[in-house]
């Protein structure tokens, strides 16, 4: 069963459409690798196995009776668990929603069964996707397949670390301010930022409605693509959701761009930069000029990356987003309220605002409560035009600053991350270190744009890093083709964990 | 204009965000909330005179649905996560004091 584990979506799904293997053995496969390797990767916090198992025998069934099947006839997929299915549960990694059980699957968990694609549970996550390592999860730290003692990134970090470590085909993730890109880039795999309103958030659990998007996790950049076309596209449901034509991410995705313009932004190549990340961009950067691409170098200031005279590091990007996201947060996460679902203080409440806020002590982990206090403060009187309306201001201008980018190139390649994978513990006292962990990521949250991670090489040290390519508004195809001509080139692509029988590069 | 973050400003922030706070916790965020708001104090080095605020991602327009009824959750479902409901509605302490 090894053999099936190590197969791309494309593969899986070809050879169940074929009948070379069945749904079913597809699924059992991933469950029993979950049952072998969960308890250590801590990757799932719950798993459908009866369910899973109903899905694809079903696909199994239309098979024998020669109907059509989807695009992922068969695959199966693990859900972050601030996705709502309405299989099991939707907790968010909180205490807060401990068994919430949603009456509705997200638009995108509905996409992918209409595809065929079969739902193997859902992932650990920083609680309320406000983390970057998944360490600040109630049911504990998932732990990174390539070093246990490491984070897997965050906060889609059990979606990460389920795919690397072989516990999935393809996973759901949602990227507010890097927190697909980054697990991906600490795990070793591809995962995609789309433009906003490009995917459906109906049913994603809101932490920061200006910058949450819903993206795809796979091995490689074709199954990126292909999750792409399933996932993308109007819901009247979502009203953010563009009503624009997704084109067929898949159409000519192995097919090099003769000519493609590369920009480099300087700010992000600064003296800040991690040397072995710096070099892992320089040999990139040799692998897509010997295909013909030009480089150029481009400028976005008001992302520029610098250390400050305490040798941390800097960046105005995170500034504005930790700003903008905290105070779209304290307003999202006023709905828990300990009435209409999640968590009730058992204690014997006098009115109801005690019920509120005793409820909410209880319910919200550390991380989540110095969020919504941080947006409560950045929104409260007197406090609003200095903080609010400035990062307001800021955002605008990183966003000018891209718009200006792309009109001298086609593409922006620059590090996922600022150094590879680190260690468990390593920054949970220290808010501020791990908000620095997204500061390669965040302005393309803020300015709206797509892009993906996908591995540019392994370091010294054995741990994948992780390269980012952005494009413009709606500018998926573009991304996903360029990133699949350096896959193909470099052979850095579907990268294994040496306990998974990867060897190292 | 950044003002200081005192324990009693904390405890307000409190009260506010509707969070129980421990003596403990406000002397943690108030070391924690200080470092986050220096940090970010270095957006006021950019000069934004003039600069619209940018509240949407990307452009967009009004949204608007035809007014048709449709289907809806059922008053079970509805309440099927409530932490306590008493027949349709949803169970809270009493709102308003006694006099």
């Amino acid at each position: 069963m090894n053999e099936i584990i190590n197969m791309s979506v494309l593969e899986l799904r070809d050879a169940v459409i074929k009948r070379d293997m069945t749904a079913t053995d597809a699924a059992r496969a991933y469950l029993d690798a979950i049952d072998a390797r969960n308890t250590s990767l801590n990757a799932y916090n719950e798993v459908f196995t009866e369910d899973a198992l109903a899905q694809a025998g079903e696909i199994d069934n239309r098979l024998k009776a020669g109907e059509k099947v989807g695009p992922l006839a068969g695959v199966p997929v693990a859900v972050k668990d601030n996705i709502c299915t309405v299989w099991g549960t939707t907790s968010c990694s909180s205490k807060m929603l401990e068994g919430f059980r949603s009456p509705y699957n997200a638009t995108s968990v509905s996409r992918l069964r209409e595809a065929g694609a079969v739902i193997l549970g859902k992932t650990n996550m920083d609680e309320f996707a406000m983390g970057s390592s998944t360490e600040t999860s109630f049911t504990g730290p998932a732990r990174n397949p390539w070093d246990v003692e490491r984070v897997p990134g965050g906060s889609s970090g059990g979606s990460a670390a389920a795919l690397s470590g072989g516990l999935c085909a393809a996973a759901l993730g949602s990227d507010t301010g890097g927190s697909v890109r980054q697990p991906a880039a600490f795990c070793g795999i591809v995962g995609m930022k789309p433009t906003y309103g490009r995917v459906s958030r109906f049913g994603l659990v809101t932490y920061g409605s200006s910058l949450d998007q819903i993206g795809p996790m796979t091995r490689d950049v074709r199954d990126c693509a292909l999750l792409m076309n399933v996932i993308a596209g109007h819901d009247s449901r979502d009203a953010t959701c563009v009503d624009s034509p997704v084109p067929d991410y898949l159409d000519a995705i192995d097919q090099p761009f003769d000519k493609l313009r590369i920009g480099l932004p300087r700010e992000f190549f600064t003296e800040a930069l991690n040397p072995e990340i710096r070099q892992a961009m320089g040999k990139a950067g040799e692998v897509y000029k010997s295909l013909g691409a030009e480089l150029v170098d481009v400028s976005l200031p008001h992302s520029r990356i610098d250390t400050d005279e305490n040798g941390a590091l800097s960046s105005y990007a995170v500034a504005c987003y930790y700003l903008i996201a905290t105070a779209e947060a304290s307003s999202n996460l006023a709905r828990y309220d300990g009435v209409h679902f999640g968590h009730r203080t058992t204690r014997d409440c006098g009115d109801i605002v005690e019920l509120y806020s005793a409820s909410r002590a209880e319910g919200f982990g550390d991380e989540v409560k110095r969020r919504i206090l941080l947006g409560t403060y950045a929104l409260s009187s007197g406090y609003y035009d200095a903080y609010y309306l400035k990062a307001l201001k800021v955002r605008r201008l990183i966003k000018n600053d891209f718009d200006r980018a792309f009109d001298n190139c086609d593409v922006l390649l620059c590090p996922t991350t600022p150094s590879t994978a680190f260690g468990l513990g390593e920054k949970v006292d220290d808010p501020l270190a791990m908000y620095l962990a997204d500061i390669y990521t965040t302005s393309v949250n803020l300015a709206g744009v797509s892009a993906v991670s996908i591995p540019a090489g392994v370091s010294k040290t054995g741990l994948p890093i992780g390269m980012q390519l952005i494009g413009p508004v709606f500018g998926e195809q573009v991304v996903l083709r360029s990133a699949r001509m350096f896959e193909l080139a470099s052979g850095t692509c579907r990268l294994r964990p040496p306990a998974l029988g990867g060897k190292q590069q | 204009m950044s003002g200081k973050i005192t324990p009693e400003l904390v405890s307000h922030i409190g009260r506010l965000g509707r969070i129980e706070l421990s003596d403990q916790q406000v002397v943690t965020l108030q070391r924690q909330l200080s470092d986050i708001l220096m940090y970010v104090d270095k957006l006021k080095q950019l000069d934004t005179w003039n600069v619209e605020p940018m509240v949407y991602a990307v452009d967009i327009q009004n949204v608007l649905a035809e007014d048709i009824p449709g289907a809806s959750l059922s008053a079970d479902e509805a309440l099927a996560n409530a932490p306590q409901r008493d027949g349709d509605f949803f169970m809270v302490p009493k709102v308003l004091g006694d006099s």
